[in-house]
């Protein structure tokens, strides 16, 4: 057996720089095939489907670009609602407290009136009571007065005309002894 | 012979039913063609050509790499176990393309100033030329092609050696050496057999690092041959 084995090893092999005509053939014949296919499927089909997904990533990248736009959008919008929301709704509180001021300050005026007629109208009564007391407290102390005189001094002062003289001077009297007491 | 045309049959087959049917959202087995496939296209073609280059040389460099590897791999798959490009014939007839391929990129790009360009390269003093320029010559028009080729046949015959080697010795350690003659010597197949088995593992490794190497040199003159300034 080993003598075997160095006996193939000893025979001369073919150089094997030197191509035979077959093999050249053959491997021309191979490669062409090969390029061939390569050159008409391959490289087409893979280029076509490599566009093809860039086209769809970019146009993936596109849209969601597109999307992140349109949802910053109307973050920016809703923004501006809110903002517009916030200044209308201070608007209108302010415009609510300037207008209850106004309502309290002319309730208070209304009161006012309403308090200043009120008292007009007691002071009137009360004046108008205090002259129907003065003229029958006038009429009624002129009798008496004059009741009382005439018991004092015997004598019948009935004579209506002269009664009502003495009574008025004596009022009068009282009267101007008032101002002159009011006076001083 | 018949490995390569098993192997481009397998390799077509491939290539139509992956690329049939290519969605945007890929599926598993697509993505995993992807990987293979964009790997030649990106981390190869366009990164070394550019995205308008690369497009126009994709369609053989993209061939070049796929060949080569189901070749190279070829070499460790049971009852094939032998790399298709092991054989010079392969290897040559990509060298060959690659060589006309950034030949022609040049004189595309720059018409019969492609030879002046690569032969006297701009900025050296011209009494240089004399050295200069068969250098040139001779690592761009004669180095390239046979580097090309020898880089790959060898790394695949050496492959080939090494797992015949290991496995045949295998072989006779343990079957003639321990059990015909029972000689405890042939407990050493077994390490023949570890070997054997961690160089299958490397020649994968060799298989995909070569037709990468191929690919990308290939992609690489092109790339020199498009560039104003060599």
């Amino acid at each position: 057996m080993l003598r075997a084995f160095f006996d193939v090893r000893a025979e001369e092999p073919p150089n094997p720089l030197i191509p035979a005509d077959y093999d050249i053939i053959y491997s021309s014949i191979i490669f062409v095939a090969l390029l061939i296919v390569v050159a008409i499927f391959v490289v087409p089909r893979m280029n076509r489907a490599l566009d093809a997904r860039a086209e769809a990533i970019e146009g993936g990248l596109k849209k969601a670009e597109e999307a992140q736009a349109a949802a910053s959008a109307a973050r920016d919008e809703y923004t501006a609602q809110l903002a517009e929301a916030r200044a209308e709704a201070a608007r209108i509180r302010e415009q609510a407290r300037t207008d209850g001021q106004a309502i309290l300050a002319e309730l208070k005026e209304q009161a006012q009136a309403e308090a200043a007629r009120i008292v007009a109208n007691a002071q009137t009564q009360i004046e108008a009571e205090r002259s129907a007391a003065l003229v029958s407290l006038r009429s009624e102390v002129g009798s008496l007065a004059l009741d009382l005189a005439s018991g004092v001094i015997g004598e019948s002062l009935s004579d209506d005309k002269k009664a009502a003289a003495v009574v008025d001077r004596f009022l009068a009297d009282l009267e101007a002894d008032e101002k002159a007491k009011a006076g001083k | 012979m018949l490995i390569r045309i098993v192997i481009t049959v397998l390799l077509i087959v491939w290539l139509l039913i992956a690329t049939r049917r290519m969605r945007i959202v890929p599926s598993r087995g697509q993505v995993a063609n992807e990987f293979i496939l964009g790997f030649i296209r990106n981390n190869i073609v366009i990164e070394t050509l550019g995205e308008k280059d690369g497009k126009r040389f994709m369609a053989p460099l993209m061939a070049m790499f796929l060949l080569i590897l189901g070749l190279n791999l070829t070499g460790t798959v049971p009852f094939f176990n032998i790399a298709g490009t092991s054989v010079i014939g392969t290897a040559l007839v990509l060298a060959i393309v690659s060589y006309v391929m950034f030949i022609y990129a040049g004189i595309k790009k720059f018409g019969i100033k492609y030879f002046k360009n690569a032969l006297f390269p701009a900025g050296v003093p011209w009494p240089l030329y004399v050295i200069v320029t068969p250098i040139e010559f001779i690592s761009t028009f004669v180095l390239r092609p046979v580097t090309l080729v020898l880089r790959l046949l060898m790394n695949m015959v050496a492959g080939h050696l090494l797992l015949v080697l290991c496995f045949s010795a295998t072989h006779f350690f343990l079957l003639t050496v321990l059990f015909t003659d029972g000689n405890l010597l042939g407990l050493l197949g077994i390490g023949t057999f570890a070997f054997g088995a961690a160089f299958t593992v490397f020649e994968i490794l060799v298989a995909v690092l070569q037709a990468y190497v191929f690919t990308f040199l290939a992609a690489v003159y092109i790339q020199l041959s498009l560039a104003e300034e060599h």
